[in-house]
């Protein structure tokens, strides 16, 4: 399967995908419109950056997913190798966030459920935003 | 195959999925003495105060039972485990080749002066039990809890949303002792006890009349509803019955295996292997049980398994402020905290390693914490400083992150 990969010694840590991922997210439609009059939505791609080392971390949609088999709800699943999760069943109790090995699942806006990265599958973006977005191709859709 | 399940929550339901991995033929029948299709325990709270519906109670969805062909006998008890049969309640016996005990525990009750003497009282288990709580709390129902560990504290916060007056009484000196430490302890309990929730710790109660209790403090708490949440037991019965070997609870080896030939057992019922302390314990949390029943369903089917790494670990919230612990607390500790803001945080270290963690407030990225604990992996191989910092990919080597970020290997 395909997924994401970041090669941190080609990231410059400008937080585009951030920014593309939190928009392509967001319902909005387009970034000006996602971020108007002060809305911050939350990115579920996170750069971190240090002296010299940046690179951006998402969810890895491992093949024995912590996160997942964890799930006190069902909210969070595995299709096609993709893990989603199902906000209307997310009560936001954080047990994925206490499993999850390299911090992927981010908290919403207002605490009240998780979100995470499922590859761009449900806001029909096409392919991932951060991926389509990365100004020095740092961050690739490859198998591996 | 014949596979039959005792249990239907998420043990048994990790059993369901790690047979069927594999084998997609074999006979599965589930056993459960409750009427409803697997639903999730911990949500009962959330259900009582009215943050879940009917409809999301549910662990899997409607289709579970008839996609994994699994044929389920609601509202039925086993009885009894012999070499290759389980006995049920109405005297059938159904046949196995392999059997998977999720029997789960039950409610502690301590024996209490004068508690026979009280109609309305009730613990805080199942989905029936909350049912049975609901019909009868109103605005301002008095409801005392006995108990202010994780499952009377839950309670207590979803009486909180139907406006109930709720008094929460334990023998500890402080609230969630099993995974909070001293300080973190009274960051929670004052914020609990903002929201108008009374606390009475170090007393017990004495004796009961029908709508009081008289506590060992020499005050009087009256009460329209009782809930006692001192505890939980595992079902152990029918393992100990059939000769299988329990302790504090079943006895399995790192397959889920019992010491009965051909059964196995998982979750709440069985005694788990800490690797933070190296100790053996009961490790009642969903996480724990499914992944057991996985893994017991895995070997059932067949396919050679073993569950490794198994931490005490929690995520919950009361009353809107998060915690998530986990592992060991004894060692070298590192605290930052300020109350004013409910921020707390302690790491724990020992023999080159971290054992555990609080976090409280901002709980962003806790699991990365969580895998160093259950990874062992050594504080010399990671930036201590960033460690302490926060929970982030960069305190690890490059090797780590280009694999586990990169997908490639590369040598440091």
């Amino acid at each position: 399967m395909k997924k994401v990969y970041v090669n941190e010694d080609w990231c410059l840590a400008c937080h585009l995908c951030e920014y593309y991922c939190a928009a392509a997210n967001s319902g909005a439609g387009s970034m000006i419109k996602a971020f108007a009059g002060g809305k911050k939505p939350i990115p579920r791609i996170k750069v971190e950056e240090g002296s010299g080392i940046n690179f951006a971390v998402q969810c890895r949609h491992c093949d024995e997913p912590a996160c997942v088999k964890g799930c006190i709800t069902g909210a969070l699943s595995v299709k096609d190798g993709v893990i989603s999760c199902d906000e209307s069943r997310c009560v936001g109790c954080y047990t994925c966030v206490m499993s999850c090995p390299y911090g992927c699942i981010v908290i919403s806006e207002d605490s009240s459920v998780i979100q995470k990265c499922d590859l761009c599958l449900k806001n029909n973006n096409g392919e991932p935003a951060c991926v389509k977005g990365c100004p020095n191709g740092a961050i690739v859709l490859e198998e591996r | 195959m014949k596979y039959v399940i005792i249990g239907n929550s998420a043990a048994a339901i990790g059993g369901v999925q790690g047979i069927r991995e594999s084998d997609r033929e074999g006979e599965i029948t589930i056993v459960t003495d409750e009427a409803y299709h697997t639903y999730s325990r911990p949500l009962i709270s959330y259900w009582l105060g009215g943050k879940v519906t009917d409809q999301n109670m549910y662990y899997r969805s409607k289709d579970f039972y008839k996609d994994n062909n699994v044929k389920v006998l609601f509202s039925r008890r086993a009885q009894k485990i012999e070499k290759s049969s389980v006995t049920l309640d109405n005297g059938d016996k159904l046949a196995f080749d392999k059997l998977l005990v999720a029997t789960g525990s039950k409610p502690f009750i301590p024996p209490m002066k004068g508690l026979d003497k009280v109609k309305e009282q009730y613990t805080f288990m199942t989905w029936d039990s909350v049912k049975a709580i609901k019909k009868k709390v109103k605005k301002h129902s008095k409801v005392l809890i006995i108990g202010a560990g994780l499952i009377g504290l839950k309670a207590a916060e979803a009486l909180y949303h139907l406006n109930a007056d709720i008094t929460v009484v334990d023998l500890a000196d402080r609230i969630l002792p099993s995974i909070l430490d001293v300080d973190a302890g009274k960051i929670m309990q004052k914020h609990i006890e903002d929201k108008g929730t009374k606390i009475i710790l170090s007393a017990s109660v004495e004796e009961f009349s029908p709508k009081s209790a008289k506590l060992t403090n020499g005050e009087t708490v009256d009460f329209d509803i009782l809930i006692v949440a001192v505890g939980v037991r595992p079902n152990t019965e029918l393992i100990a019955e059939a000769g299988g070997k329990v302790e504090k609870g079943i006895i399995t080896d790192d397959t889920q295996l019992t010491t009965l030939k051909n059964v196995y057992a998982a979750g709440d019922c069985t005694v788990s292997h800490d690797c933070s302390t190296d100790t053996d314990k009961i490790l009642a949390l969903l996480p724990n049980a499914f992944m057991q029943g996985e893994i017991a369903g895995k070997n059932m089917a067949g396919v050679e398994a073993h569950y490794q790494n198994a931490i005490p670990m929690n995520a919950i919230g009361f009353y809107g402020l998060h915690i998530i612990t986990a592992g060991s607390y004894d060692g070298e500790e590192y605290t930052q905290q300020d109350p004013a803001k409910e921020q707390y945080k302690k790491l724990v270290f020992k023999d080159g390693l971290l054992k555990g963690y609080i976090l409280m407030g901002d709980v962003a990225r806790a699991g990365i914490y969580t895998s160093m604990i259950k990874e062992r992996i050594p504080l010399d191989n990671v930036d201590i400083e960033l460690l302490k910092e926060r929970p982030q990919m960069m305190m690890f080597g490059k090797a780590r992150r280009v694999e586990k970020l990169g997908g490639l290997t590369v040598k440091e």
